[in-house]
C-alpha cells in the first residue's frame, strides 16, 4: 500500500501549530500488592496527536492506559486532562472513550444502541440522540447495519462500530487498546489507515497501546516504548528507528546488529570504535563524547543499511570479511545471514530489485559494509 | 431402488443412539401419562383398581366412554380452583423471594476468585445432599412454637410470647425458598460467570453509573439464567408436597395436598388423575419458556 500515514506525513512536514498539553502524566506509579506495573512515568500528550504506547506484554502499557480511562488508581502520582486532576475521578464522569481490545460490544443491543448507549446517560433528547447515531455510523460507513446485533457483524464491521460507539460522545481524549488485536494481518494494515483517518476528521487526541511496532508507526505521531513499568524512549518513529538511544529500544523496533566494543579515539568530529567481532575499527562521523572510566559501548546498524557486496571496500573502515551463511528469501527483499571470521552472525537486507540477478549465494566469500553515519552508538 | 429404500428404513446405529432417550422419555413420562391420562376419564369405584375401565369389548362392540365428570366438577368446585390459584401464587411468590435472594449470591459467587467460588458453590449444593424430609423437618423444630428461633427471640426478649409461625403460610415459604434456592443459584451463577467483564468497564466507560451497569448490561445478559432459575423453582414449587404438608397449616391450600387427600383420603383416583392432568396443562406454558431459554443457553447467544 502506497499510501503515506498521516503520522509520517506530519513528521515529514513538520510541525507549524504550537503544541498545546492535553494529558500530562506527573510521576505515576501503579503497584499490584508487590509487582510494580508502571515505575514512575511521566509525559505529556499533545492536543491533536495520535500517540502510542508501544512494550511488550508485561510493560505496563495497559495498566497506563486503564489508569487513563479511570478503571485503575494510580498508587502514586497524578494524571492531569486539560489542567484539570482527573486522578480520582470514576470512569463514567471522564471525558474519556476507550475503544476495546475485544471491542466489549453490548451482546444484547443493535449496533444503533450501542452507539447512543453513552448518550444516553447524558439526558440527551431523543432526537439528538438518533441525529448523533445517524451521524456517527455514517462516519464509520456503518449505516446499513444500524439494526443488527454485533454477533452478525464481521470482525473489521464490529471495530468500526467500536470506535463509533467511543467517538459518540465526542470525548476529549480517545484511548485505542490494541486496536487491531482481533483483526487478521490483512484487514489490519487497511484498518489502520482507515482509522488514523477517522481519527483525524474528528481530530480527537488518541492515546493507542499496541505491541505491534508496525501498527504503532503506522499510525502514530509519537510513540513511547515501554519496558519494565519504565518509559525508555518518546519520539516519532523516526526518531525511535533511526536514533535509539538505548540497547533495549534498539533491538526492540525492528531487527539490528549490535558490536559491543570500546572507543579508542574520540575526537569532536570522529570516533574510532573497536569490537572484537570486527577486524577493523568502526568509524563513526561525529563524537561519542565517552567518559574517562568507561569507554565501553556498542554500535548498532540496521540490517538494510549493512550492504553486502562481493568486491573488497578500499576504504580502511567499517567493513568486514564474511562468509554467506544463510538466505531468507521474503519476496520484497532477502535477508543475508553473513559470518564473520570471528564467527559472528550478521543480518543484512538486500532488496530484490531485479527479477534474476547475480548475486553471492551460499557459502561465497562477500564483504560487508557501511557508511560512517549509518549506525548508532549506544551508551547503555 | 427399493432395497436402497429399505435400508433407509432399518434401523442404524445413529438411531440407536438417539433411541435410547426417546425410549426412555416414553416408558418412564410418556406412559405414565397415559394412564394417568386414561384414569382421569374414568369413574371411580369401589374395586381394585379403585376405577372403572373406560373401554369395553363386548360383543364385538368396542366401546369406550370417556367420563368429563371429573373436569367438570373441578371447574365448579370453588376448593379446586383455590388450591390451583393457591399453589400459583405460593410458587410465584417463592420465585421472587428466591430470585430476590439467589441473584446477589449467584452474583457474588460469579465474580469471587477461583478457590473460594468452589467452596461456595459446594456450600451451595451440600444441604441438597441430605433427603429433602429430614430438612424440612428439621425447620419444624425450629420454627415451632417451642423451637430454635422462638426460644432464641423469648430469651433475647425481643417477644414475650412464642410466635406462631410453624404450620402457617409463612413457614411454607420459609421451607419452599430453603428448598429451592439451591435451584435459582446454580442457573443465575452458570449464566453470570460467562459474562464479559469488560462490557460493565465499557459502560462506565460510556458514562453509566454501577447501578445503570446494572441494570442495562447484567441483568439483560443474565436473562435466560434469570428464566432457567425461575422456572426451576416455579415448575416443582405448583406442585410441592411435602413442604405444605409438614410446615403449612389450614390455610395452606395447594394442589399437590389437594391431589394427595383425594388419591388417599378420598381413594378417587379419577379426580386424582384429572387434577394432576390440569396442573401439567398449566405448567406447560412455563416449561415450554424454561425449554426455549435452555436451548438459548446451550446455544451461548444471548
Amino acid at each position: 500500500m502506497a499510501v503515506a500515514s498521516g503520522a509520517y506525513k506530519k513528521a515529514l512536514e513538520g510541525d507549524q501549530k504550537p503544541k498545546e498539553v492535553l494529558v500530562k502524566i506527573d510521576r505515576v506509579t501503579k503497584k499490584f500488592d508487590e509487582t510494580i506495573a508502571v515505575d514512575d512515568v511521566s509525559l505529556t500528550i499533545n492536543k491533536g496527536e495520535i500517540f502510542a504506547l508501544l512494550g511488550g506484554s508485561g510493560s505496563g502499557k495497559s495498566t497506563l492506559l486503564r489508569m487513563l480511562a479511570g478503571f485503575e488508581r494510580p498508587t502514586e502520582g497524578r494524571i492531569f486532562l486539560d489542567g484539570q486532576d482527573i486522578t480520582d475521578m470514576p470512569p463514567y464522569e471522564r471525558p474519556i472513550n476507550m475503544m476495546f481490545q475485544s471491542y466489549a460490544l453490548f451482546p444484547h443491543m443493535t449496533v444503533a444502541q450501542n452507539i447512543a448507549f453513552g448518550l444516553k446517560q447524558d439526558r440527551m433528547s431523543k432526537t439528538e440522540i438518533d441525529e448523533r447515531v445517524a451521524e456517527m455510523l455514517k462516519l464509520v460507513q456503518m449505516s446499513q447495519y444500524a439494526k443488527r446485533k454485533p454477533h452478525q457483524l464481521s470482525g473489521g464491521q464490529r471495530q468500526r462500530v467500536a470506535l463509533a460507539r467511543s467517538l459518540a460522545k465526542s470525548p476529549k481524549l480517545l484511548l485505542l487498546d490494541e486496536p487491531m488485536g482481533a483483526l487478521d494481518k490483512k484487514l489490519r494494515s487497511q484498518m489502520q489507515l482507515e482509522l488514523v483517518e477517522i481519527i483525524e476528521r474528528v481530530g480527537v487526541t488518541c492515546v493507542m497501546v499496541t505491541h505491534d511496532q508496525e501498527e504503532a508507526m503506522t499510525m502514530a505521531e509519537r510513540i513511547a516504548i515501554m519496558h519494565l513499568g519504565w518509559i525508555a524512549q518518546i519520539g516519532s518513529p523516526i526518531d525511535i528507528y533511526e536514533t535509539p538511544t538505548s540497547r533495549m529500544v534498539c533491538e526492540f523496533i525492528g531487527n539490528v546488529n549490535l558490536f559491543d566494543g570500546r572507543v579508542v579515539e574520540d575526537m569532536e568530529g570522529h570516533a574510532l570504535i573497536a569490537s572484537p567481532d570486527l577486524e577493523r575499527a568502526i568509524y563513526v562521523g561525529h563524537g561519542v563524547t565517552t567518559s574517562v572510566q568507561d569507554k565501553q559501548i556498542t554500535y548498532a546498524i540496521r540490517p538494510e543499511k549493512l550492504l553486502v557486496t562481493t568486491e573488497m571496500p578500499t576504504c580502511e573502515y567499517n567493513w568486514s570479511r564474511g562468509k554467506v551463511h544463510d538466505i531468507a528469501y521474503l519476496g520484497g527483499h532477502s535477508v543475508f545471514y553473513v559470518q564473520l571470521p570471528s564467527g559472528k552472525i550478521v543480518q543484512s537486507f538486500v532488496a530484490n530489485a531485479e527479477r534474476r540477478g547475480a548475486r553471492p549465494t551460499w557459502g561465497d566469500e562477500v564483504y560487508v559494509w557501511w557508511e560512517d553515519d549509518s549506525g548508532v552508538a549506544l551508551r547503555s | 431402488m427399493k432395497s436402497r429404500k429399505l435400508k433407509a428404513l432399518m434401523p442404524t446405529g445413529r438411531h440407536a443412539v438417539i433411541g435410547v432417550p426417546f425410549l426412555w422419555l416414553f416408558l418412564f413420562f410418556m406412559l405414565p401419562f397415559f394412564i394417568v391420562l386414561k384414569i382421569s376419564f374414568a369413574e371411580a369405584d369401589v374395586a381394585i383398581p379403585p376405577y372403572t375401565e373406560i373401554y369395553s369389548f363386548v360383543e364385538q362392540k368396542l366401546q369406550v366412554i370417556l367420563n368429563l365428570g371429573n373436569y367438570v366438577m373441578l371447574s365448579e368446585d370453588e376448593l379446586y380452583i383455590s388450591a390451583y390459584l393457591g399453589s400459583l401464587k405460593m410458587a410465584f411468590i417463592s420465585t421472587v423471594l428466591c430470585l430476590v435472594i439467589g441473584f446477589p449470591m449467584a452474583y457474588g459467587i460469579a465474580r469471587a476468585n477461583k478457590d473460594t467460588q468452589t467452596v461456595l458453590l459446594l456450600l451451595i449444593m451440600m444441604p441438597t445432599w441430605t433427603a429433602i424430609l429430614i430438612r424440612v423437618y428439621a425447620w419444624m423444630g425450629i420454627l415451632s412454637n417451642n423451637g430454635l428461633l422462638n426460644a432464641f427471640l423469648l430469651h433475647i426478649g425481643v417477644i414475650s410470647e412464642p410466635l406462631q409461625i410453624l404450620n402457617t403460610n409463612l413457614a411454607v415459604y420459609i421451607g419452599v425458598v430453603y428448598s429451592y434456592l439451591p435451584f435459582m443459584v446454580l442457573p443465575l451463577f452458570a449464566n453470570l460467570v460467562k459474562h464479559d467483564l469488560s462490557l460493565l468497564e465499557a459502560g462506565s466507560d460510556l458514562g453509566s453509573t454501577n447501578f445503570n451497569n446494572f441494570w442495562k448490561i447484567t441483568v439483560p445478559l443474565a436473562k435466560n439464567g434469570i428464566i432457567a432459575g425461575c422456572m426451576l423453582v416455579f415448575i416443582p414449587v405448583v406442585g410441592e408436597f411435602v413442604i405444605p404438608e409438614l410446615l403449612g397449616g389450614p390455610e395452606t391450600l395447594m394442589i399437590g395436598k389437594v391431589l394427595w387427600q383425594e388419591f388417599f383420603n378420598n381413594r378417587d383416583w379419577p379426580v386424582a388423575s384429572a387434577l394432576a392432568v390440569v396442573m401439567l396443562a398449566i405448567l406447560i406454558v412455563p416449561i415450554i419458556l424454561f425449554n426455549r431459554s435452555q436451548a438459548k443457553e446451550l446455544e451461548g447467544k444471548a
